[in-house]
């Protein structure tokens, strides 16, 4: 049991790009609490200044190597918005289709590589080649799959290179749709197997109620489009998301603090469950319930549950839009839409992996960035993982040392926290005052 | 023989790469038992400081950083850059050309002094490299290669010859006939053509080769009635740091064992 402890982690490991937690707790209270983000900062805003409407997509692309296609959709709708392009239904089943794998790739690393080594108690996935060989293969198996998915739509599993404004630079056959079909039902024999693992897993007992936001859809379980919506009871379209949702610069951190209706909020896999629930598929509602994931759910540690609902859903969804787009054929003549530089504002907000991602830019008339802001899910998380700690450490406060460091990390790490996307994040407007 | 220890580590960049390396899915347990990876952050919590190899992703952009990758080079027998950011400082070099306080001031405005930030430069202006795995992101097969060269004690194959030519073999309709800008000629292979691959432009992720055929170049430009600097502004997406101008011979070549 410990009265007066100074912690530092640094760098806090298994979670993208570089973090420090520092804790002081003295006589047993919290009188200080920092989860620091020193990494470097890349002025991705300024980085799009000037250029042309076909390249912020690709630059975009580069803020993060995980959620490379989050960020690639997010700045075409944006672009597409502006420039008043609307692409073919055909474009948006696409789109759709492969945004389900980049998600199911983000939480199968989550989920099996980053989070499981906690619950396994060991320091990495690297131990469990040899103790837990089924589990270490299941995950990159179903890895490979949502990469090889992504590959076959995009061209590429980092930094698509065939979806671009307008549409596709190269569409798949119906040969690829019919193998990519077969890939997801073979898949689903190994998320029995994971299920029985999950099951045994202690997910820590902590919940603090907050707010929580996601993009929300009449039909969808919203992933690529829709509102922005919170479980505190509003709901706005997504180009007017600065009536909402604010960021101030901190000064621990190269990445900005969000806020909407209250102090904090989360966004990423257990706010979309919260906000989304109706619109799972049946089957991924029987695992959470399997599970014992119910919404709304105030536990962060659950977070990493919800990611592997999102998968059985991506997997089920999946086979649902290819069945459709075969339906319907494949139609070169709908893969690109004219593009017409004009002036004008529009912003892309999409759900990656992590979360809420927002892109908005303003062109000029020819067609060239003026301006360009960006806001990462991570980004918004920050005070939500700082206000969770805060009230996670008055109940593990009798435990060792070593566990209280523990908790604190796996909390973090359940949020799947993407750094080196993040800090990279930054905005043109200061509400700092 | 004992493994090799190997060190993975990140700077300023995306993370692609070191996913790249977690992306070769089908060899991922092969090199994993190689080798003795003693250092990987966003992968395992053990860390040390005991390691031979060291692969390297993303650029220097920061003072801390400075002092991080002089150890890693100090400490490392062998130095291998990973993709673009690291090799030639990459998409981050956009950053120098719109100018370190404007940045800065755009970003953070009165806060700007509380950001630590230098211009963005590749690790070979700090330290010592012996081999690239350039693009961005790098080819994961390549980085397997040149891992596996480095355990067997041979030196790895980096192709030094054009895009073209990868395209050429891919069967692939030239992308100038359809309208489209591309740098594949003078642009340094190893990626499959994977750009033209999927009717895009190569946009030189992967540098300049060591002898370009400009004038080749100049003469498909003229052919299609464009000018050096209509590719110039693409060229600039990932070399900014390096390319002043295409002309400049790229003096990133692979090394020898150190």
């Amino acid at each position: 049991m410990v009265k007066n402890l100074n912690v530092e982690i640094s760098p806090i490991s298994r979670v993208e790009g570089h973090g420090d937690l520092i804790i002081n707790i003295k006589d047993k209270k919290v009188e200080q609490l920092t989860f620091r983000i020193p990494e470097s900062p890349r002025f991705f805003e300024a980085m799009m200044v000037g250029r042309k409407y076909d390249e912020p997509s690709h630059i975009a692309s580069r803020i993060c190597g995980i959620c490379s296609v989050a960020h690639t959709c997010a700045s075409i709708k944006a672009t597409e918005k502006a420039l008043g392009i609307t692409p073919s239904p055909q474009t948006i089943s696409l789109r759709k289709l492969v945004y389900h794998h980049e998600n199911v790739q983000s939480n199968v690393l989550h989920v099996y590589f980053l989070a499981a080594p906690d619950f396994f108690g060991v320091g990495s996935v690297i131990p469990l080649v040899e103790t837990h060989p089924d589990v270490v293969n299941i995950a990159l198996r179903t890895k490979k799959m949502a990469n090889d998915m992504v590959r076959i739509i995009g061209g590429r599993a980092i930094h698509p290179i065939r979806i671009v404004v307008g549409g596709f630079t190269k569409l798949p056959t119906e040969e690829e749709m019919v193998k990519m079909k077969e890939m997801l039902q073979a898949s689903y024999q190994d998320f029995e197997k994971t299920l029985s693992v999950l099951k045994t897993l202690n997910i820590p007992a902590f919940e603090r109620e907050t707010e929580y936001i996601s993009i929300s859809d009449a039909v969808d379980y919203a992933l690529y489009d829709g509102s922005i919506k919170s479980s505190d009871g509003w709901e706005i379209d997504d180009q007017n998301y600065l009536d909402k949702i604010k960021e101030k610069i901190v000064r621990h951190s190269t990445s900005k603090h969000c806020w909407a209706s209250r102090d904090a909020f989360m966004v990423g896999a257990l706010a979309r469950f919260n906000n989304n629930y109706d619109k799972l598929t049946d089957n991924a509602r029987k695992y959470a319930e399997e599970l014992g994931l119910k919404a709304p759910c105030y536990n962060p540690f659950m977070n990493n549950i919800a990611q592997f609902v999102e998968i059985i859903h991506s997997v089920d969804d999946s086979i649902r839009l290819i069945d459709e787009i075969l339906e319907e054929g494949i139609d070169k003549d709908k893969a690109m839409v004219d593009i017409v530089p004009k002036a004008g504002r529009g912003v892309g907000v999409v759900e990656a992996p992590r979360g809420l991602l927002i892109h908005d830019y303003t062109y000029n008339d020819r067609g060239r960035v003026e301006k360009a802001n960006m806001i990462i899910p991570t980004g918004m998380n920050y005070a939500n993982i700082e206000k969770d700690m805060d009230a996670l450490i008055p109940t593990v406060i009798d435990k060792s040392e070593d566990e209280i460091k523990l908790s604190c990390e796996m909390l973090i790490r359940a949020y799947d926290p993407c750094i080196s996307c993040s800090t990279h994040f930054l905005n043109v407007k200061l509400i700092n005052k | 023989m004992s493994k090799p220890k190997v060190g993975v580590f990140g700077f300023t960049g995306c993370g692609g790469c070191q996913l790249e390396i977690l992306n070769l899915e089908d060899q991922l347990l092969d090199l994993v038992s190689a080798v003795d990876i003693v250092h990987f952050t966003e992968a395992i919590t053990e860390h040390s400081d005991n390691y031979e190899i060291a692969l390297v992703e993303g650029s220097i952009s920061t003072e801390h950083a400075i002092e991080r990758i002089k150890k890693i080079g100090d400490i490392a027998r062998i130095v291998v850059a990973i993709g673009a950011c690291a090799v030639s400082g990459g998409l981050n070099c956009l950053k120098n050309l719109y100018g370190l306080e404007r940045a800065k001031e755009l970003v953070y405005g009165d806060k700007k002094d509380w950001i630590d930030s230098i211009e963005v430069k590749p690790i070979d202006q700090y330290i010592k490299v012996d081999y690239y795995a350039r693009g961005c992101p790098p080819n994961r097969f390549e980085i397997a290669d040149i891992i596996k060269s480095l355990i067997v004690g041979k030196k790895p194959e980096i192709p030094n010859y054009p895009v073209c030519i990868e395209c050429k073999r891919n069967g692939n309709t030239c992308v100038y006939e359809l309208g489209i800008t591309c740098m594949g000629p003078i642009s340094r292979a190893g990626c499959n053509s994977r750009c033209p691959n999927s009717v895009s432009g190569c946009e030189a992720c992967r540098g300049v080769i060591d002898d370009p055929n400009v004038n080749a170049q100049k003469d498909l430009l003229a052919k299609y009635g464009l000018t050096v600097e209509d590719i110039m502004e693409g060229f600039n997406l990932y070399n900014a740091c390096k390319g002043k101008t295409i002309e400049n011979k790229n003096n990133n070549n692979s090394g020898g064992l150190s």
